[in-house]
């Protein structure tokens, strides 16, 4: 017999310190106040992509539904454009919410296999920490090496125009004061 | 003016085009910009998304250095930084240290590691508000040799230059980058998405997102009948044009739309040359200025 999936969760199972954590990393008391009126969902761009929309993501957040926040595509589709936080009535900064989430799942290690939005965070906070700086194409054939592999030859046509126009530099960019700045980055670590 | 200039990463690889045309306009208008020295990373959305502190760190140390090489120190130092990530982050670690003193003891002694102070006297500005606010669209309109007369542009803001502080313009309706187009003789066309966000990295991590956003961006000019986009933020600029074959082969309604860094349009419209204004590094090119030119200034629609 095909097991049943329980879809209801007993108040035990909540976390109720984890809206108070959000808060704290967030600085944003107003979390609390939020009226669910749902402004943050309609302007968001992304909304109809994300399995939660932005306003049950703070109503999970408040009630402590912190497995499926921390798993759920939303924080990560968020691409801080900042339409919900200049929208809400509250003045929630539902951005710094999604950052501070985005900050906890990658802390405790959670995120989809292959996921390729985290993979790209980290790839991105190596490359800087390391150089100093970013050099877009050598990090997105990176990321693609590590998640999209069978789509590389699709990206070749549009990696040929951009190299043909000067636009895909063959070395990767680096500042003089590297060690300089990883000093400074260690003393200001979370 | 003398203004310190903070690239960014983008401006040295997918968008050197907007690194020169940016140069060349400021050159041409007697505002030479000054390139910070050993510049680092902003950290862009990505590095807060990890650790705020040290995405915070990050940026601070660009301010520091910006403090520490302002050519002219009577005044605080006026730094331009022309991506709309880079502006947004600088902009946001200002107010955060600012604002937070416990974050700003922890953030001035990981400077010291390097020797650097930042004492807040930094202004940070979007060129867009330079040259609009600063050197005047009476001068920019003194300066057009090539009035684009007939030319339809859909001026594209991008989310991070308006939201969520709008430092220079109106939050819901900014009208900066379509008072500098009308300054060039373009007639900008109403569009409702010009704060629509592109999805920025979006495009490279989950495509089949990324690339609706840009398609209705690129559907809605076409349909207001632009002939071009301008835009203001490298990653706009790049998610528009060189995804434009991948959106096109998805979504068969679309045609051919040239995009092009606001900075280049003010450069063709000023007589620069189009090489110095990187014009050739576009994708999808755009004919018609150089039409307009040979016709004395008048820009036909085809």
């Amino acid at each position: 017999m095909a097991t049943l999936e329980r879809h209801i969760r007993y108040e035990a199972e909540l976390d109720p310190s984890f809206a108070r954590e959000i808060i704290a990393s967030s600085g944003s008391p107003s979390l609390m106040e939020c009226i669910q009126c749902g402004t943050c969902s309609s302007t968001c761009p992304l909304s109809s992509y994300m399995d939660y929309t932005p306003r049950r993501i703070i109503a999970m957040v408040r009630e402590g539904f912190k497995q499926e926040v921390l798993r759920s595509s939303t924080i990560w589709l968020c691409a801080s454009c900042y339409a919900c936080t200049v929208e809400c009535p509250k003045e929630i900064p539902i951005t710094d919410i999604m950052y501070a989430l985005k900050r906890y799942a990658v802390r405790e290690g959670i995120h989809r296999w292959r996921f390729a939005i985290p993979l790209m965070a980290r790839l991105f906070y190596e490359t800087v920490r390391r150089n100093g700086r970013l050099t877009e194409s050598w990090t997105v054939l990176k990321l693609y090496l590590q998640t999209y592999p069978l789509q590389i030859p699709a990206m070749v046509p549009m990696g040929w125009k951009l190299l043909f126009r000067g636009r895909f530099p063959l070395l990767p960019e680096r500042i003089r004061g590297r060690l300089g700045l990883q000093r400074v980055l260690r003393a200001a670590k979370e | 003016m003398a203004y310190l200039y903070f690239p960014g990463c983008s401006l040295k690889g997918t968008s050197r085009a907007y690194d020169e045309s940016l140069r060349a306009v400021f050159e041409a208008l007697g505002a030479p910009l000054i390139e910070l020295e050993d510049w680092n990373c902003c950290g862009a959305t990505t590095y807060m998304s990890i650790d705020e502190r040290q995405a915070f760190a990050l940026a601070a140390r660009n301010l520091a250095l910006a403090e520490g090489q302002n050519p002219s120190p009577a005044n605080g130092a006026e730094l331009i930084a022309p991506c709309s990530a880079c502006y947004l982050v600088l902009l946001k670690t200002q107010k955060r240290l600012a604002t937070d003193a416990s974050l700003g003891q922890r953030i001035s002694a990981a400077l010291k590691e390097e020797q650097l102070c930042y004492r807040g006297r930094v202004r940070v500005r979007h060129p867009l508000d330079v040259l609009v606010h600063d050197i005047g669209l009476q001068e920019i309109s003194r300066r057009v040799r090539h009035p684009l007369r007939g030319m339809r542009v859909a001026c594209y803001y991008g989310c991070q230059i308006v939201r969520p502080y709008a430092p220079f313009d109106n939050l819901h309706r900014p009208t900066t980058l379509d008072d500098l187009a009308r300054a060039l003789g373009a007639e900008p066309v109403d569009w409702a998405l010009r704060t629509y966000c592109c999805g920025g990295s979006l495009t490279g991590t989950l495509p089949e997102v990324g690339v609706r956003l840009n398609y209705l961006l690129l559907k809605e000019a076409q349909r207001r009948g632009a002939d071009c986009i301008i835009t203001v933020c490298p990653l706009c600029q790049f998610n528009l044009e060189a995804y434009q074959d991948q959106i096109r082969r998805r979504y068969r309604d679309l045609s051919s739309m040239p995009v092009l860094y606001f900075t280049q349009l003010m450069g063709l419209a000023m007589g620069l040359p189009p090489k110095s204004l990187g014009m050739q590094r576009l994708m999808i090119p755009l004919i018609q200025p150089v039409g307009a030119a040979e016709k004395g200034g008048i820009h036909e629609r085809a």
